[in-house]
């Protein structure tokens, strides 16, 4: 299994470590419910140098990355940052993708489990491009830091102006001296940060950080808290909500899939995606609460009036609402609001309710 | 870590104490920690009747759903709602608060079989080793 330059930092700080995409990662350090509320009250520190970070440049840049990602690239100016998704021909899902447009070149941050498959993807649809695809992943440190606090903490320790970064913008700056890739984005409902920079100063930017966040109630936090985090704000997880045997469309993903726009022609997936879109998908991810007393789980089964429709994608107890809550799939008729869901657990069908997601939203 | 002499343990971390002809059942310690936050709990109705080693509730942390395993056979005579109501109990007084069922065994050597404090010491370190 892979670990991270933080690893000995982890184990040091008390976390326990689980297996996750082929890496040994931090789970909580004190507790998830602990973390969870540090980063919707305060903030919170994430480890996520599992995550891999793939290069894009060469004269072909844009149009090559037009025909692979699902968003309009042409419309990001330089320093702005983007989500979108690469299909396949059939319209289903490689991984979800995070582009950064710097000077010169594209960065693109992408899973963990799928940074192999993603880069061979990659490379196997230059033919014709002019392009240079590199795959940074060992060479780049990847943080996370998240919640209200971010910016005052990180604002201690870079000379850039944080107030003046704009949400889903970028910045090339420096973090405790370090040369750093500030990214104002993340993945659990909240204001933050996402920090690419050199492998080798992965310690001393995380201690700075710690540190400088020690006033504002900043705590280490682990993948159970960012799993609860991104699931109460909608975002998808790659093996659940996402994957290849599902369309962005049925994902709900559709805003990130720019069909039309100039350049999108060749867009791998197009067709397909054309088609779902224009029929309407014929299965919708929803989001629903337990009115039963039940905590529903990955894979369980959703039925209606006894039959079953579908699958729970993520469910847990959400920390942020008190509730049992979960994410799946289901016929598009039973998407609407309001309608009743059983969700199996257990061997029994425990009553839920589909309600409007995200579950959480940061007031702005 | 705590481990109460005052009662026995299952290598499932279950623990048993005898409070006169039934034994009260709870998690240790060791299995609150391992588990992390306690957000549900769910317990047998009394009068159902359990083998040991037999699945007789389930407790769920954030991330996963655990069964609870009975150490002894036998029928459930109490059940806890302190837990039920409040599951993050279990993290805080596993040996008390939050014990969870209360049993009339149906042959007491089963609890004589069960560890004492100091082989579940014993067996939580061998545990803690495969980490």
């Amino acid at each position: 299994m892979k670990r991270t330059p933080l690893y000995e930092t982890h184990l040091a700080l008390g976390a326990r470590m689980v297996e996750f995409g082929g890496w040994e990662m931090p789970v909580q350090y004190t507790g998830i419910l602990e973390e969870h509320h540090a980063v919707r009250s305060a903030a919170g520190l994430f480890d996520i140098d599992h995550m891999g970070q793939i290069e894009v440049q060469g004269p072909d840049a844009l149009s090559y990355l037009q025909c692979l990602a699902s968003n309009d690239i042409a419309k990001m100016q330089v320093s702005e940052a983007a989500y979108g998704l690469m299909c396949y021909a059939d319209g289903t899902i490689v991984d979800d993708i995070f582009t950064y447009r710097l000077t010169g070149r594209y960065f693109i941050a992408v899973n963990a489990s799928n940074t192999d498959k993603d880069y061979f993807w990659m490379l196997q649809h230059t033919a014709d491009c002019n392009v240079q695809v590199t795959n940074l992943s060992d060479q780049t440190c990847m943080l996370a830091l998240q919640g209200p606090k971010s910016e005052a903490i990180l604002q201690t320790l870079t000379p850039a102006k944080l107030n003046d970064l704009a949400y889903h913008h970028c910045l090339e700056g420096n973090v405790a001296d370090v040369p750093t890739l500030i990214g104002r984005t993340g993945y659990t409902g909240e204001d933050g940060f996402e920090l690419f920079f050199p492998v080798e100063h992965a310690r001393k930017v995380w201690d700075a950080i710690l540190e400088a966040g020690k006033p504002f109630g900043l705590k280490p936090c682990g993948l159970g808290a960012r799993d609860s985090l991104r699931f109460e704000a909608k975002m998808p997880l790659y093996g659940q909500e996402i994957g290849p045997d599902i369309t962005p469309i049925e994902a709900g993903l559709g805003w990130a899939v720019a069909l039309d726009a100039p350049g999108k022609e060749r867009l791998i997936g197009r067709d397909a995606l054309l088609k779902v879109k224009l029929e309407g998908a014929k299965h919708r991810l929803v989001g629903f609460e337990m009115i039963d007393r039940g905590i529903p789980r990955h894979n369980y089964e959703i039925a209606v009036g006894g039959q079953i429709v579908g699958h729970v994608t993520t469910g847990m107890y959400s920390p942020t609402l008190g509730k049992n809550i979960g994410l799946g799939y289901v016929p598009a008729q039973y998407a609407k609001r309001g309608t009743e869901l059983e969700v199996i657990i257990r061997g029994k069908n425990l009553k839920a309710v589909v309600v409007p997601t995200p579950f959480y939203k940061r007031e702005k | 870590m705590s481990i109460p002499s005052d009662r026995r343990y299952s290598k499932t971390h279950e623990w048993a104490r005898k409070e006169g002809d039934m034994l009260v059942v709870g998690i240790s310690d060791f299995a609150q920690h391992e588990l992390g936050d306690v957000v549900f709990v769910e317990l047998p109705p009394v009068g159902s009747k359990f083998k040991k080693d037999e699945a007789f509730g389930v407790i769920e942390s954030v991330k996963a759903a655990s069964d609870l395993f009975l150490p002894v056979g036998g029928e459930i005579v109490a059940v806890n709602d302190a837990p039920v109501t409040n599951p993050a109990l279990v993290n805080k007084d596993p040996y008390g608060e939050a014990w969870l069922v209360k049993v009339k065994p149906a042959n007491s050597a089963e609890y004589d079989a069960l560890m004492d404090a100091t082989a579940y010491l014993a067996f939580t370190a061998s545990e803690e080793a495969k980490h």
